[in-house]
């Protein structure tokens, strides 16, 4: 039996705008295992990096728990909270401006070693070498500033100071979106090692479907704030039951020529506002299986088989598919 | 074949170069394709391979200074685009060759309607009145897939989707021959990015344009594309059809971009990035650029450059390898 590392229940986060409410999160549940991978996936605005960051406490959520190995983390004190940190970490998406670019390589990935006395001072040198081997930094780079560096070393950067705490649970934003793929590979492949070595949990966030894919256990699809289907990474590729999923995995442009032909799902029109929601299915403007029930409704998420998750008022005529 | 008709673009031995005060940054190195009628071409490579720069080149846009085309000869249906007189590029420009910039947050105007801007290019070009190119320009938005009545609004009332249609729009109001896709879709989400391609598909279809698809996406080359030329270091070092490029692999560059892409169909199968970084384009080694990181380099790889040698009819490489009797990269079937 794993551990369950993460629990989310009910997550919400809302933002005031001059609008009205915008409901950026709305009621997320999941749960994430120990050494295990969670990716979620959706558009840009449907609450993946929100989600992320609340369950960091780095945005405080508007409702809803988030468990950390059993302890409330939205409960905890500033004090508790700060502690809390050193286990859980992040990696931002964008290596350019997620650095200071007044600090050289070794300042940066010290800070926060210094912060929580991870090693004696009379260590932190060696410590610093050791992190920097291990994410493959050349060590002759230690006292370069991130303006001399390329993108896939700056990302290196980020890794070596989130591991730096050994922590157990790191959210990655998007760690590779801005690297071209030969050096995506390079840091997805660190990414993988490192979880292996160090029996890291992720809760990984992207927009990449074959990168999710490949990295993933776990994956969770997100449209506009709610969780519409989540499934081990096997099952939702095979068995994508949700009209968004299997819309979106339909248009996965695929680096092949001359294999089966496929049929692509196009969606009409685009993500609507997030802003004063009515009580109706979120997808229903863009599905093409959209009926009345999904105009009177929000539709729940069931468990239709052990760990495959749907919510959507038409599934059970898409399971026997 | 320089009297096909059906010729659109010739590129020949193109290279530029940005001249710095202290270094000069080898930008494109002596690079040659052509384009037909109808068909469209996939300019691959990561970034700093050169090919926005290409793009740019074609257009007689590259910034000058520092950017300077150091030799070449571009020929655009029928013109001379390094010779013709400024007044006449400006004229082929928007008409003939049309370009979609990669970022559609700031290729449009913030201060003029959306119809406006696409009736400014009609008007330019068809020598039409204003009230006809509005009509027209209200067309083309339908035509991408947006009510007439936002004709009538500005860029920010729109979204990232909306808005790459309306630079789409803009685009081929004239009726280009030529359209440079520099990322069309890089900003934008899965599902919308289907929608983008799906309709520059249809309008190459139905008006017969040539396209230029720049990209770093091997799988949006294999969905729009008839050609491919991998671009590295300023170099073009694989060309051929989309099946030679995809099926018949010769460079070793090529392979370890499909490796380094994650396996839809086998989510196990471990990625193989390449190893080390792309050379700095101020200091080229003398040999292959790409020896450094190759896995297959031999010594003479460090100081012979490659020169693109044909395969087949169609498929043309740029690695010395290829020189020893019975070699082959791992990827790929061979060629009869």
């Amino acid at each position: 039996m794993s551990k369950t590392m993460i629990e989310v229940q009910n997550l919400t986060k809302y933002f005031k705008t001059p609008k009205g409410m915008l409901h950026a999160v709305d009621g997320v549940n999941f749960t994430i295992d120990e050494g295990k991978t969670l990716g979620v996936v959706g558009e840009s605005g449907c609450g993946k990096s929100t989600t992320g960051r609340c369950i960091l406490r780095l945005i405080e959520p508007t409702d809803g728990k988030v468990f950390f190995e059993g302890q409330d983390v939205t409960a905890m004190s500033s004090r508790q909270l700060h502690d809390m940190r050193q286990k859980m970490q992040i990696i931002f998406q964008d290596p350019f401006s997620s650095l200071d670019p007044r600090k050289t390589v070794a300042q940066t990935i010290q800070e926060p070693m210094i912060e929580f006395k991870i090693v004696p001072k009379d260590q932190l040198h060696a410590k610093t070498r050791e992190l920097m081997d291990m994410v493959g930094l050349a060590g002759r780079l230690i006292n370069t500033y991130p303006h001399e560096l390329d993108g896939g070393r700056r990302q290196r950067i980020g890794v070596a100071r989130a591991i730096s705490l050994n922590p157990k649970f790191i959210v990655c934003d998007e760690p590779v979106s801005a690297l071209d793929v030969s050096i995506q590979a390079q840091i997805l492949n660190l990414l993988k090692e490192l979880q292996r070595d160090l029996g890291l949990t992720y809760m990984f966030i992207t927009h990449d479907l074959s990168v999710v894919n490949h990295f993933s256990d776990d994956i969770a699809v997100m449209y506009l704030g709610q969780l519409v289907e989540k499934a081990p990474a096997e099952e939702l590729f095979a068995n994508p039951i949700h009209p968004y999923t299997q819309a979106l995995l339909s248009a996965i442009p695929i680096p092949e020529v001359g294999g089966p032909k496929r049929e692509r799902i196009l969606l009409k029109g685009e993500i609507t506002s997030p802003v004063n929601l009515p009580d109706e299915c979120r997808f229903a403007k863009r599905c093409n299986y959209s009926c009345e029930a999904c105009r009177q409704s929000d539709p729940k998420l069931v468990e239709i088989v052990p760990g495959h998750f749907v919510a959507c008022h038409r599934m059970n005529e898409f399971i026997n598919h | 074949m320089s009297d096909n008709n059906n010729e659109v673009l010739r590129v020949e031995d193109l290279t530029v170069y940005y001249e710095l005060e202290e270094e000069t940054v080898k930008a494109v190195n002596d690079i040659s394709f052509t384009l037909d009628r109808g068909e469209t071409i996939g300019l691959v490579g990561e970034t700093g391979a050169g090919k926005t720069t290409t793009a740019l080149a074609l257009l007689r846009l590259v910034p000058d200074p520092p950017g300077v085309i150091k030799s070449g000869k571009i020929t655009v249906c029928g013109n001379d685009m390094l010779e013709v007189p400024v007044q006449k590029l400006e004229e082929i420009r928007g008409k003939d060759i049309a370009m979609i910039f990669q970022d559609p947050m700031t290729s449009l105007n913030p201060v003029f309607t959306v119809g406006e801007q696409i009736a400014e290019s009609i008007e330019i070009h068809e020598k039409l009145g204003k009230h006809e190119a509005y009509e027209k320009a209200l067309d083309m938005l339908e035509m991408v897939g947006i009510p007439r009545e936002r004709g009538a609004e500005y860029p920010h009332q729109f979204s990232g989707g909306m808005k790459q249609r309306v630079v789409i729009a803009i685009a081929l109001a004239c009726q280009p021959q030529l359209l440079i896709a520099d990322e069309p879709t890089t900003a934008l989400d899965v599902t919308i990015q289907a929608q983008v391609l799906d309709l520059i598909k249809n309008l190459k279809d139905r008006q017969g344009t040539s396209v230029i698809m720049i990209t770093h996406d091997l799988g949006i080359v294999a969905e729009t594309c008839d050609k491919v030329a991998v671009m590295y270091a300023g170099r073009i070092i694989e060309t051929g059809t989309l099946d030679d490029v995809f099926n018949y692999t010769l460079h070793p560059y090529t392979e370890g971009l499909f490796n380094s892409l994650p396996n839809i169909n086998d989510r196990k199968a471990e990625l193989k990035p390449i190893h080390g970084l792309m050379p700095d384009p101020t200091n080229l080694p003398p040999g292959c650029a790409f020896e450094p990181r190759c896995e297959y380099a031999c010594e003479a790889c460090k100081t012979q450059l490659p020169e693109l040698v044909n395969f087949s009819g169609t498929h043309k490489a740029a690695c010395l390898r290829y020189a020893e009797e019975g070699f082959h990269i791992a990827r790929g079937k061979k060629h009869e």
